[in-house]
């Protein structure tokens, strides 16, 4: 068959797959599936804060004058800014006793009200006691309220300072930092939309082999036609996708974040170049990946069997995830570089490549080895795929299963 | 007459074509050197027992897999794929995708053999409608009985006009009625200049449907030829009932003749029905019925095929089953 003819076959595939795919529920939950990390991570978040406030380390117990304990407290009021999401040792005042040794034994050993530690002493001479060490969180915390509250007696701020701010957004220090980012949640984004994606149209390909549409399919177009169908069709779904997701975060940010859009770090190659690249790596990465799980999976027929099979090509993409993720800060080091021009991994480590350097050669450069290389898993994958999907072509027989001459 | 010079001019050109077709799945010989010539035009059967190889080869002459040695051409092209928009085919298990309204899943089956999708729409509401099924055509697949899903994909087989149809089975799972329509529906075709190939294990249907036939068993052709060729291969069956239990006339049957409740069966002597007749009056066997039966196609297959073959259709031999 001629190559029109079998690229409008691959198209009539296609066409009903796509159709097939986004018109049903599922696609819907498809389009729901980045929520379903965000509503975990909010909902782990509130879960830790949960935990974190069940599992509130007891205070230490200040034996002072309230006019001292009040001194520490002031301390304690002014440092918790720097803590940040860390909480500071919590401290309760007990009036001193006659016998300091018996009230402080009685302090620690209380269950009712239990204490991480004892200071006395007074600021003049503090003396914690606990099964405590000197570096210890509680002791570092005890040791800075101290040092603070006699900073504070001795030299009493007048005023609460007014600090005026300008912000300053293309400042070249944070705006790296930030740009690292972008760059690792393209990375992320693009890995777990491949990986996704790829295992979709493997399942498909299993559906229609165990009910046995392929045999009608066979019978009318060439096998590459099946195999390019179905390889675009997910493309194009996912495309779908992802231009819904787009438009949806965007609403989203614009409406929730202060600032809107602007509030993000602008990649180097700006907004309108990084979502383009983003979406042609995309490609790149699903074909690259998307043709081998379909050659793999058309040796399979169950789905069980694909399970088994596809498993270690994940375990081969999470090296690979790694290996590119590896070059996210450093775009010009040997690392990245390697990780740019081993195929399977270009389009993950150029994505961040993309959010951190402004020049644009290289993507072009990358682009087209990708290019190749699609073009030849293509092949080989076609191939492998006409090979097995209806047990035809030549047969092959493997070394070890080699029949004596 | 012009109809019929064109119907015996189709028959000499060959439709599909197999030559020592064999195929080879891990190292076992699932056919062996299969040979099938199917003149354009006719209604052709391929008989034989189940897992006899008769879906491989008709895999094989489309072109869906390989064959591992020997060559086909189909419409006469060694590429089956290439003239795949003039071919039907409706595989054994059959395949629909559930979620499908029919009259899309009859498009998708015309786009795929070459439509226009739009063309294809119209042509699917039209057949559902010119056989009474327009309600289906809205109606998942998945909501059709086998029987009406089975129909759908028969009129996908269809859609495309195509000028060879070729059937896999298609009697199987059909009620008697829908059976009766379905072998209309192959008799129309033929009747439009279509040439028609099934394989079925039901002898009834190619007897009454084919005008060839060819016999395949344990991966091999054992026959192929008009229906009355493989008849011909059997003399016609004499059935007698004399009131004389004994006498001169007992010369005049064959060895091989068979009492059956009373009834003596044989196959025609070569020398014809005068002198068998003669011979009877004339020995005093007091004839109260006698009777000269064409064999059936079904009595054809056994001697070509064998007992076990039949057995394994489903076919018990004629003696056994009188007894």
């Amino acid at each position: 068959m001629k190559l029109p003819e079998t690229i409008r076959a691959a198209f009539v595939i296609a066409r009903r797959d796509f159709t097939a795919t986004v018109l049903s529920k599922t696609f819907l939950l498809f389009l729901l599936g980045p929520l379903f990390p965000f509503i975990l991570g909010i909902g782990m978040v509130g879960i830790g804060a949960q935990v974190d406030r069940n599992a509130k380390a007891p205070p230490v117990a200040i034996i002072s004058s309230p006019q001292e304990f009040d001194l520490l407290m002031t301390a304690r009021a002014r440092l918790e800014p720097v803590a940040d999401s860390l909480p500071l040792t919590e401290l309760r005042h007990v009036e001193p006793e006659a016998d300091l040794a018996a009230q402080r034994t009685r302090l620690l050993s209380s269950e009712s009200e239990p204490v991480m530690a004892v200071l006395d002493g007074g600021l003049a001479a503090p003396h914690l006691t606990g099964t405590v060490t000197g570096k210890d969180r509680t002791a570092r915390h005890v040791t800075l309220f101290v040092d603070e509250a006699r900073r504070l007696a001795a030299h009493p701020p007048a005023a609460k300072v007014r600090l005026r701010i300008d912000q300053a957004r293309a400042m070249a220090g944070p705006q790296a930092a930030r740009r690292v980012q972008t760059g690792r949640i393209g990375q992320v984004l693009l890995f777990v939309l491949t990986l996704m994606l790829a295992t979709m149209v493997l399942s498909q390909l299993i559906e229609e082999k165990s009910s046995k549409v392929i045999e009608v399919l066979a019978a009318a177009v060439p096998i590459d036609a099946i195999f390019l169908g179905k390889l675009f069709a997910m493309l194009a779904t996912s495309l779908t996708g992802i231009a819904l997701w787009t438009v949806g975060g965007a609403i989203l940010v614009a409406n929730l974040a202060s600032g809107g859009i602007d509030a993000l770090p602008v990649p180097a190659v700006g907004w309108p170049t990084f979502f383009a690249l983003i979406l042609i790596y995309f490609s790149m990465s699903y074909l690259l990946i998307g043709a081998t799980f379909l050659g793999i999976g058309a040796q399979a027929s169950t789905a069980r069997e694909v399970q088994i099979l596809s498993m270690p090509v994940t375990m081969a993409q999470l090296v690979l995830f790694g290996f590119a993720s590896l070059a996210v800060g450093q775009p010009n080091s040997g690392m990245a570089i390697a990780a740019a021009v081993f195929p399977l991994s270009s389009p993950l480590a150029m994505i961040a490549r993309a959010a951190e350097l402004p020049d644009l050669w290289p993507h072009l450069l990358a682009l087209l080895w990708q290019a190749i290389w699609v073009a030849l898993i293509l092949r080989v994958a076609g191939a492998v795929f006409r090979r097995s999907v209806l047990k035809s072509g030549k047969s092959r027989r493997w070394f070890w299963r080699r029949r004596p001459a | 007459m012009l109809r019929q010079a064109q119907h015996e001019r189709n028959l000499e050109c060959a439709a599909a074509e197999a030559r020592d077709l064999v195929k080879e799945f891990d190292g076992k010989r699932a056919v062996d050197g299969v040979s099938l010539t199917v003149p354009e035009g006719s209604i052709t059967g391929i008989l034989g027992p189940n897992g006899a190889g008769k879906t491989t080869c008709l895999r094989m002459m489309l072109g869906i897999i390989d064959p591992t040695s020997g060559t086909r051409s189909l419409l006469g092209h060694d590429r089956p794929i290439e003239i795949a928009h003039q071919v039907g085919y409706l595989p054994e298990e059959r395949g629909l995708y559930p979620a499908m309204p029919a009259v899309e899943a009859l498009a998708f089956m015309g786009a795929l053999r070459g439509l226009p999708l739009r063309e294809s729409r119209r042509r699917a509401i039209e057949l559902l409608r010119s056989r009474g099924h327009e309600d289906w055509a809205r109606r998942p697949i998945r909501t059709l009985s086998k029987g009406m899903a089975q129909t759908v994909q028969l009129l996908g087989t269809i859609i495309h006009h195509p000028r060879l149809v070729v059937l896999d089975e298609p009697f199987a799972g059909l009620d008697a009625i829908n059976q009766e329509k379905l072998e209309q529906l192959i008799r129309d075709l033929a009747e439009e200049g279509v040439t028609v190939i099934f394989s079925t294990h039901v002898i009834a249907h190619a007897e009454r449907l084919c005008e060839r036939i060819a016999i395949i068993a344990e991966g091999r052709s054992v026959f192929e030829g008009a229906v009355d060729e493989a008849r011909g291969r059997l003399r016609p069956i004499v059935h007698l009932r004399t009131r004389a239990e004994d006498g001169p006339w007992r010369t005049a049957l064959p060895q091989s003749a068979k009492q059956v409740g009373g009834e003596w069966r044989f196959e025609l002597p070569p020398s014809g029905p005068e002198p068998l007749l003669k011979a009877l009056i004339d020995g005093g066997a007091g004839i109260e019925t006698l009777s000269i039966e064409r064999p059936g196609l079904h009595d054809a297959f056994i001697a070509i095929a064998g007992e076990a073959a039949a057995r394994e259709m489903g076919h018990v031999p004629a003696a056994e089953e009188a007894a």
